[in-house]
């Protein structure tokens, strides 16, 4: 059963979901079979979340195992080196540079990871790796919250799916104030593909 | 018409279909979307409410479908304990149209105290339980759920887990069916509605013979269904194991159970009989397990498929391949990391701009005191950098608890928090019973005007009604204390520091029951935005002390200052929700309000 499999990761309140929603329902409207999974609650107060997003002609379980997701969206660099262990070796990464030191990290019970170690592991797990401070540049267009969209602009160039699908699933999702911000953010998120 | 689908949606979307009229519960994570989801979508159709708790929620729900309207009720999987009392004496009486539970447990406990597996109480109350494995089945299994209700006068359990409640995939939309019986006044009918012993020991005689009756109907119900693929292993399974079953097992023979409760004996024993080897796959308890070993079929579960946690497709598949049931290479090979760089963990905080702050702040720096906690947001006040709320075990606990301490004898005097919606949930009569008892102790209750964890339902204590969009009648804390007869009540304002930490020597001096009311709006509700702060380093001295009040928008730098060897925090701008807590605990006074930034 062939399936293109994505995991999305950061942390709590950074729009994973928004993510997870719009990426399952690009998939469905491309003509594939979509089924994602979410963590909710609790674990949205800032702790670690994923998403699994999963295309295919008639999806099994809504979650990918280990060694077989195809694309790893990560809203956060600590976030996106917790799930390594999920991508293929012919995988592609889409990684926000933009850190959010754990409370671990800012008690100095622990240390976060050098941009030079991450930048390694990244590169050592995945065939290709696109990374970007997208929380800056999603700032530098009006809100950091936008991040997300621009993630899921530059994942766009990697996918056979029309770029007009994209646009109108974003903008069923996306609240209609934010339209015009979000449309700006998915097309600067495409252009870090180039 | 198809549409992508939680399973809490398409469960929301079922009642619809189904021609429910009233549902009522108490929020609980994995549960919550789905009466938000009928407020907002199918509100014109069907009534909806925040009960105070499950067991008010489940009386309502009775009365409702007493007096003829289908209705459905809906509950996290700890809300079944508390509303078990009223759910059992509704499988005796039957009711004048479809009376439907919704139960979501939480196998890998994302959000909840245990992990008990509520499939239980389809044994213990004899009440027929679904199990959907997709969206589309939550949606179809509503609606069957309904029918089975009317056509056996009986309440129906149906059982999500959080895999299919928070989990999405394609459903195909349908009409509303209407209801057309409709009952001009309720129904005085003693016999079958007053479980009075005389009326209850028949009720019981009936109820025995229903399930029966329901047993012979699950084998011949769509639901069930035998799916023949080799014969060499049989797997009995239900719920969203089925889907990973299908991909981890692609060749077994399945019996898919959609219905778990009573179980179809025949359809087993023919599937049985047709395999070289049966397995049961089910998370959590042996429950369909000991059900058929009590049939004499011969079949294996737990013995290979753990009791705890979720059993996912890696987990599965490693299990599989160890027994020899699966070959080794269809193992998906995971990849190794090249050098053994370690990841920091990342804890749980309560969101930038929240009013439960300050009072662990307080606990944890100006006190030495034992807290029995509560479950809400605040529980968080147990982790990093607070460990605070030394107890808690369930809603409504930490007033009992606390006064357990009390009579316990200790010299020390104890405090335990509890949320306003917790408060009218469960802690009232807990509350009434350490004043009526002589209790010692301070009760704080941290009213941040809603059911902020599960996502911002309302309460009693709050004055709007979010499922209609409307007001509601907003009960005051402070009032309901002093007339239970607590002497000592005393409300502070959550964003001030000081006067939370006034207000508990206040209450900790007084001799007897104390109420401390620590009030302050969730910052996910009151969205005005406050001025947001940053920090001096001029006058910052790097002591740190304003990561004690866990924030996560203040943020270390990784590296010492070349010059001062000194790591001065900053405020993230992305996340300072402008609360001002952390420059009232900052000894130098500097952190200050930025000009001009709104949060």
């Amino acid at each position: 059963m062939k399936s293109i499999n994505f995991l999305i990761a950061g942390v709590g309140g950074q729009g994973t979901i928004l993510s997870s929603d719009i990426l399952s329902e690009v998939g469905m409207e491309a003509g594939f079979d979509a089924k994602k999974s979410d963590i909710l609650g609790l674990a949205v107060r800032g702790g670690s979340v994923c998403s699994h997003v999963r295309w295919g002609d008639s999806v099994g379980s809504p979650m990918s195992m280990p060694g077989t997701v195809d694309y790893l969206i990560g809203c956060e660099p600590l976030e996106t080196l917790r799930m390594l262990e999920y991508l293929k070796p012919s995988a592609a990464i889409i990684c926000n540079d933009y850190r959010m030191p754990p409370m671990t990290v800012s008690t100095g019970k622990a240390e976060y990871p050098s941009e030079q170690a991450v930048e390694k592991r990244l590169a050592s797990m995945a065939k290709r790796v696109i990374h970007y401070d997208a929380t800056s540049a999603a700032q530098a267009l009006g809100t950091a919250k936008a991040m997300n969209i621009m993630l899921l602009g530059t994942l766009s160039t990697l996918l056979d799916v029309d770029v007009g699908v994209w646009e109108r699933v974003i903008e069923k999702y996306v609240p209609a104030r934010f339209a015009d911000l979000n449309s700006k953010a998915f097309y600067a998120g495409r252009d870090q593909a180039k | 018409m198809k549409a992508l689908l939680s399973g809490n949606e398409a469960i929301a979307r079922g009642a619809y279909e189904a021609g429910a009229q009233v549902v009522t519960g108490y929020p609980g994570t994995p549960s919550s979307e789905i009466i938000k989801v009928i407020a907002e979508r199918y509100g014109q159709d069907i009534y909806t409410e925040w009960s105070t708790n499950e067991k008010v929620a489940m009386d309502a729900a009775a009365g409702a479908a007493y007096a003829g309207k289908r209705t459905m009720l809906t509950t996290k999987q700890v809300g079944m304990n508390v509303l078990s009392d009223a759910l059992l004496y509704t499988v005796y009486t039957g009711a004048e149209a479809g009376l439907v539970v919704v139960t979501a447990d939480d196998p890998g406990l994302f959000s909840s105290q245990n992990e008990q597996d509520n499939r239980w109480y389809s044994r213990l109350a004899k009440i027929p339980t679904f199990e959907p494995s997709d969206s589309q089945e939550a949606k179809d299994f509503i609606k069957a759920a309904f029918e089975l209700s009317e056509l056996f006068d009986t309440t129906v359990l149906l059982r999500s887990v959080m895999r299919v409640s928070h989990c999405k995939s394609v459903v195909e939309l349908g009409e509303r069916s209407e209801n057309t019986k409709q009952l001009a006044r309720f129904p005085r009918n003693i016999e079958k509605y007053n479980c009075t012993a005389i009326y209850a020991k028949k009720m019981h005689l009936a109820l025995e013979e229903r399930i029966r009756r329901i047993a012979e109907y699950a084998e011949s119900i769509p639901v069930n269904r035998i799916e023949w693929r080799e014969r060499k292993l049989g797997i009995i399974t239900s719920g969203v194991v089925y889907a990973y079953v299908k991909d981890v097992f692609p060749d077994a023979s399945v019996l898919k159970l959609g219905m778990t409760y009573p179980l179809p004996e025949r359809m087993i024993r023919t599937f049985a009989e047709g395999v070289d080897e049966l397995l049961v796959i089910e998370e959590l308890d042996p429950v369909i397990e000991e059900q058929i070993s009590a049939m004499g079929v011969k079949v294996v579960g737990k013995a290979l498929f753990p009791p705890c946690y979720e059993l996912l497709p890696d987990r599965l598949m490693e299990i599989g391949v160890g027994a020899g049931l699966i070959p080794a290479d269809r193992l998906p090979k995971k990849q190794t990391l090249a050098d053994d760089v370690a990841l920091p963990t990342r804890s749980l905080l309560f969101c930038a701009g929240c009013p439960h702050r300050s009072t662990y702040y307080n606990l944890a720096n100006k006190f030495d005191v034992p807290v029995a906690g509560d479950i809400g947001c605040y529980n968080l006040g147990c982790q990093e950098p607070f460990r605070m709320q030394h107890t808690m075990g369930a809603m409504g606990a930490s007033i009992g608890v606390l006064h357990g301490m009390s009579i316990a004898g200790l010299a020390e005097r104890g405090v335990c928090t509890i949320g306003d919606s917790t408060f009218f949930h469960s802690g009232l009569g807990a509350l009434a019973n350490m004043v009526h008892n002589h209790g010692k102790g301070v009760v704080i209750i941290m009213d941040n005007g809603n059911t902020a964890m599960t996502g911002h339902q309302d309460s009693p204590s709050t004055n709007w009604q979010v499922t209609h969009m409307r007001e509601g009648v907003k009960i005051e804390i402070e009032a309901v204390c002093k007339a239970i007869g607590v002497e000592k009540v005393k409300v502070v304002n959550a964003f001030n520091v000081k006067e939370v930490e006034n207000g508990l020597r206040e209450c900790l001096a007084f001799d007897g029951v104390a109420v401390l009311i620590t009030r302050g709006d969730c910052v996910q509700i009151n969205k005005k935005p406050g001025t947001q702060y940053q920090i001096d380093p001029a006058k910052c001295t790097g002591c740190h002390n304003c990561l004690k009040v866990g924030c996560p928008s203040i943020v270390v730098p990784e590296e010492e200052n070349a010059m001062t060897h000194k790591r001065k925090c900053r405020i993230d701008a992305t996340l300072c929700a402008g609360c001002g807590i952390c420059a009232q605990v900052c000894p130098v006074k500097a952190i200050h309000p930025k000009e001009g930034a709104k949060a």
